[in-house]
């Protein structure tokens, strides 16, 4: 008994005659049908994985040449980006700051609306209307980035600044509220991440709408039947077994704007800039990663092995926050408000 | 009823209740329902899901401080009938209802009627107990007032006055911070009937509260049922023909034919409806002849 390990499968039968109990572990022979299709899914599933390593590979092979003539750490604080001087000195702080702050606009606007359309979609319409609603935010999430970009440069841009000179006559002694005397409004942070979070309200509405929706009647019921209103029910219930539903979809929005790239390379003049120095977030200026890359792909071989640095960067926080989203999301699944 | 008062006595769990009683008075709800029981009365009641209907006709007083208990085989529409009397049935697509029910003798279904008035003072029990889990034991029976925007200045007297009453007190009184979803099946039902007492309701409903317990559990909230008798009207839905006859002071037994909607087929006080009732329907049903 001692001699026979647990985990080898078929356990072999003991030589001499046992007495007590012997582990057995029970594995069932796979038919043919079962085992072609396991390889399909699998080798599916490993495709995306070669994929994505393939691209992480080849972004790291690309980049080596501008990160060792900078240095690694140069090449992540640094906030300006000149090719023109020698040796050249670029960096992808500034746009680092450009996209993180557009990012958060963009979900700080998302959010709030995503999760009253998710509401309204799970909680206040009738079957027929649930369904148009749901039509309308898919056809949203089936607009080309291009055309939401084109509508904010052309059309929102303009209409926005009354918004942004407000916002920074009455808010302006907080630091990112503040504009510069004559500065111009339009081409800002604060626009793009408007438009951004346009293109990001679908999938934080499809996922808050997925997670509310299974509720549990019984609690939704027993709310409504203490003479809560509908409001108050939602409140109580839904909302805090929502709670991990919209933090991870958040999440994944997040990673959504962090990459987003044609609106923000239309509207913005993509010119790196960093936290404290002159980051007005309402005023014209800034740069992302994504959008500098669109404008500046092209140039140079040592710009391009830069551009690509700065991908790299980009694919690794994207990775990183689609993957603590997807954590959070599917925890929230099972069990969410349970907490014991 | 002498048989429920010798049911009393050997019940440690009753006299223990009744000592644990504080002495100072109810907590006082400002805007809660009016004090006392009330009378709930259904005349013509009827109801639909989408085409088809399910309940016809239905008749029946449910007087003030009794216990009423509604019987009959699965499907025959008593919690349908559960449901209209304080207006959960609306929340169901497609549902619609005639006939009137008559609180203390004002339809809750007359127009200008707020569901949720009808609701704060009607409260409901289910067969399947579902305490908000992610709320603390104390919030959970503080639940009602809060989303029926109720003032309580004694809210500990509140909660502590609410637990009792549901029997549920002396398990709790050491961990009302702790989750409401921490409890067993018994001690969450109790919860939820502490809930639906703490906005201090003119009626209960319950549709089968023990259906989903164990004997003891069952027994603590038979109890408490008693102990709420002269202060609240209660509603109870019951498969447990002992149950039903040691609970309640009056019986109505549901019936609904193959295809057909259900109906009552007799009502009355439940030792008639036991012991010999009109129709042979009836006596075949208590007996477990059919159903
Ligand atoms: N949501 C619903 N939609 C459509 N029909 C329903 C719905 N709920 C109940 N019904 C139908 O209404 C009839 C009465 O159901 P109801 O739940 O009131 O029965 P019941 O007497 O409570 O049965 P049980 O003792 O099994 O709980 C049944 O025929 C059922 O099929
Ligand atoms: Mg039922």
């Amino acid at each position: 008994m001692s001699e026979t390990a647990v985990d080898d499968a078929p356990a072999p039968i003991p030589a001499s005659p046992k007495v007590g109990p012997t582990p057995r572990i029970v594995t069932e022979v796979p038919s043919a049908v079962d085992r072609r299709f396991n390889a399909v899914t699998m080798g599916a599933g490993i495709s995306v994985l070669v994929l994505l390593l393939l691209v992480g590979g080849f972004l790291l092979i690309q980049s080596s040449d501008a990160i060792s003539q900078t240095g690694i750490l140069r090449f992540l604080t640094r906030t300006e980006w000149r090719t023109d001087v020698q040796p050249p000195a670029i960096g992808v702080f500034g746009l680092l700051t450009g996209t993180v702050l557009v990012a958060l606009v963009a979900v700080f606007f998302a959010v709030p609306l995503s999760v009253f359309c998710a509401l309204a979609i799970t909680e206040y319409s009738t079957a027929r209307r649930r369904k148009w609603l749901i039509g309308v935010v898919d056809l949203l999430a089936a607009v080309p980035s291009l055309l939401f970009g084109l509508w904010g440069f052309l059309f929102l841009s303009d209409k926005m600044v009354p918004i942004s000179r407000w916002l920074s006559d009455n808010l302006g002694f907080i630091p990112f509220f503040h504009t510069e005397q004559n500065a111009s409004l339009t081409g800002s942070i604060f626009i793009a991440g408007v438009v951004v979070a346009l293109m990001v309200l679908p999938i934080i509405t499809s996922v808050t709408r997925e997670v509310f929706s299974q509720t549990p009647a019984g609690e939704k019921e027993a709310a409504l039947a203490l003479g809560g209103t509908r409001w108050g029910m939602i409140r109580a219930v839904v909302l805090p077994y929502g709670r991990g539903g919209i933090i991870g979809g958040s999440m994944l929005g997040l990673g959504r704007a962090l990459g987003e790239t044609i609106a923000v390379a239309l509207l913005l003049p993509q010119v790196p800039q960093r936290i404290g120095d002159s980051i007005h977030i309402l005023q014209n200026g800034g740069a992302t990663v994504s959008g500098f890359i669109a404008n500046r792909a092209g140039a140079d071989s040592f710009t391009v092995s830069g551009l690509m640095a700065a991908g790299l960067v980009l694919f690794i926080i994207t990775l990183a926050t689609n993957m603590v989203a997807s954590v959070v999301v599917s925890k929230s699944r099972s069990g969410a408000g349970v907490d014991l | 009823m002498t048989d429920l008062d010798e049911r009393a006595l050997p019940m440690t769990d009753s006299g223990i209740l009744l000592a644990e009683r504080p002495s100072v008075g109810r907590a006082t709800i400002i805007g809660g329902p009016p004090p006392g029981a009330a009378t709930l009365e259904a005349k013509g009641a009827c109801a639909w899901f989408g085409e088809r209907l399910v309940l016809e006709g239905v008749d029946l007083i449910m007087p003030a401080g009794q216990v009423t208990a509604l019987i009959g085989p699965s499907g025959c529409g008593k919690s349908t009938f559960l449901r209209l009397l304080n207006r959960m049935h609306e929340l169901i697509p497609g549902a619609a209802l005639d006939g009137e029910i008559l609180l203390d003798g004002d339809d809750i279904y007359a127009t200008g009627t707020r569901a949720q008035q009808v609701r704060m003072r009607i409260g409901m029990v289910f067969q399947k107990p579902n305490p908000f889990p992610a709320m603390s034991i104390r919030e959970n029976v503080l639940a009602g007032l809060k989303l029926a925007r109720l003032k309580c200045d004694e809210k500990d007297d509140l909660v502590e006055q609410s637990l009792i009453r549901a029997g549920l007190w002396k398990e709790v009184r050491d961990r009302l911070d702790s989750a409401g979803g921490a409890l067993s099946g018994g001690q969450q039902q109790r919860l939820c009937i502490a809930r639906s007492l703490a906005v201090q309701p003119n009626v209960l409903l319950m549709d089968e509260p023990c259906s989903a317990l164990d004997p003891t559990s069952t027994r603590r909230v038979e109890e408490t049922i008693d102990e709420l008798r002269g202060e609240v009207t209660v509603v109870i839905v019951t498969h447990n023909m002992q149950q039903a006859n040691r609970v309640s002071d009056s019986c109505a037994f549901f019936l609904a034919a193959e295809n057909q909607p259900g109906v009552v087929v007799e009502q009355g006080p439940t030792r008639k409806m036991f012991e010999n009732p009109d129709d042979p329907r009836t006596l075949d049903y208590v007996e477990g002849r059919f159903g």
